[in-house]
């Protein structure tokens, strides 16, 4: 019985990697069930399982939540989001990043005028500081 | 004694300084492994990204991607900049602005135009007082950063790509090389530079379902912003890194400070002592 290499991989960690006899997922346009010696191939997935057949008729199961299946004749390789992953979703992470630069951005006067009134504090001390040794050198 | 306490007080607070840095020593170099591993977790992603990059490249002729194609005029460029949150790691920081910095008065010069998106505190506080456009920024990543929370600059700068408003994209952050050594570095995103596209064209093709564009959008979209994962992964083993020596070479210092301070506070204190034998003997001498 031939097999096929199977690795499943996502950005944060590696999940499965070894032979099996076929693994069953669900791309964009439908179930996919590939078998070694399969034709090249791929596909966006769509959030859901992807079954690995096993050599010894064994089955395991992954979770998936989008991702990209790409076969070549004697290697499947899944590459798995790991985050949930929509349109509307990410425009909303990218929003939230722009609002987040310009809050920095008009954070501005607020570090200006910390570091401004720090400098001030430092130059009062040191006048303090003066005084004080002024009024000792006085007494003596 | 009025300086012998004034002393006395220096010292404490120097040893309070030391327990402090010895502790922020023992913590990053506590957290270099982990960060290590989680670096070490996410290489196999990217090598089978780039097969799939590679095998892509191999094999479509026919439709050719705009992250794939170099543009000729170059308007303005884009960078992922990736920093710390927090200081007290050395120069860490310092050293890549300042190499970025170079980059971008370099650009500046010939005309070109700069966008930015920072990713950690560092970046955020140090761009903004800079005459540059920030575009997007992410804070407060944690120990234990996931791609989501990436997903949002990433995006900003890639529709700025698609858009046509950015003509180059170039990744900034501080490669891990080993722990006394932290190599700032910029890489270019995009256009994807020509060694992950081995331009060899061959018979076959893939099967592209639903269609090539939508599948390639989604491939190269993944890579770019594994690309960042890994920058980002690795700069955060580089601060603890940096962090535990500057900690160190903090302790050490302070280690010296005391010894020298005690040493003074010895002399100051011995000094009193004969003083006050020396007024005790006058006096009697005088009685």
């Amino acid at each position: 019985m031939s097999t096929i290499r199977c690795d499943i991989v996502s950005a944060e960690e590696e999940i499965f990697h070894g032979n099996a006899q076929m693994i069953i997922a669900t791309g964009e346009a439908g179930e996919l069930g590939i078998a070694p010696r399969h034709a090249p191939l791929i596909t966006r997935l769509k959030p859901g399982q992807v079954r690995v057949q096993l050599e010894g008729g064994e089955e395991q199961f992954f979770y998936v939540s989008g991702g990209i299946l790409e076969v070549q004749p004697s290697v499947v390789t899944v590459l798995a989001d790991t985050a949930i992953r929509a349109k509307d979703l990410d425009e909303s992470a990218a929003r939230k990043a722009k609002d987040e630069a310009e809050r920095a951005l008009a954070n501005r006067t607020d570090a200006m005028e910390v570091a401004q009134a720090q400098a001030q504090l430092a130059q009062a001390l040191a006048q303090l500081q003066a005084l004080e040794r002024l009024r000792r050198a006085l007494k003596h | 004694m009025a300086g012998a306490r004034e002393i006395r007080t220096k010292i404490k607070s120097v040893q309070n300084t030391r327990k402090v840095t010895r502790a922020l020593e023992m913590v990053s170099a506590s957290k270099i492994r982990k960060a290590q591993d989680l670096m070490k977790a996410s290489r196999p992603y990217a090598r089978a990204m780039r097969q799939v990059i590679g095998h892509i490249a191999h094999a479509n002729v026919e439709y050719k991607h705009p992250f794939l194609v170099e543009r000729e005029t170059i308007q303005r460029v884009g960078y992922v900049v990736v920093s710390t949150d927090r200081g007290l790691c050395g120069g860490l920081n310092t050293n890549m602005f300042r190499k970025l910095v170079g980059d971008i008065r370099a650009w500046q010069d010939k005309g070109v135009e700069v966008d930015l998106v920072c990713i950690g505190q560092k970046a955020t506080q140090f761009f903004r007082r800079l005459k540059v456009n920030m575009v997007g920024s992410v804070t407060h990543l944690g120990e234990r950063p996931q791609i989501a929370q990436l997903i949002g600059v990433i995006k900003v700068m890639l529709d700025e790509y698609g858009a046509g408003r950015v003509d180059r994209l170039f990744l900034a952050y501080n490669d891990f090389v080993n722990t006394m050594t932290q190599k700032a570095t910029v890489d270019q995103l995009l256009p994807l530079p020509p060694a992950a596209e081995m331009a060899t064209s061959h018979s076959w093709d893939y099967i592209y379902e639903p269609d090539a564009e939508g599948v390639l959008e989604h491939v190269l979209t993944r890579y770019i912003e594994s690309l960042v994962y890994q920058g980002v992964l690795e700069n955060l083993a580089s601060e603890h890194a940096a962090r535990m020596v500057a900690m160190k070479a903090a302790s050490d210092n302070a280690t010296k400070a005391i010894g020298s301070l005690t040493l003074v506070y010895n002399k100051a204190r011995q000094a009193a002592i004969t003083q006050e034998i020396s007024e005790i003997v006058g006096g009697a001498a005088a009685v």
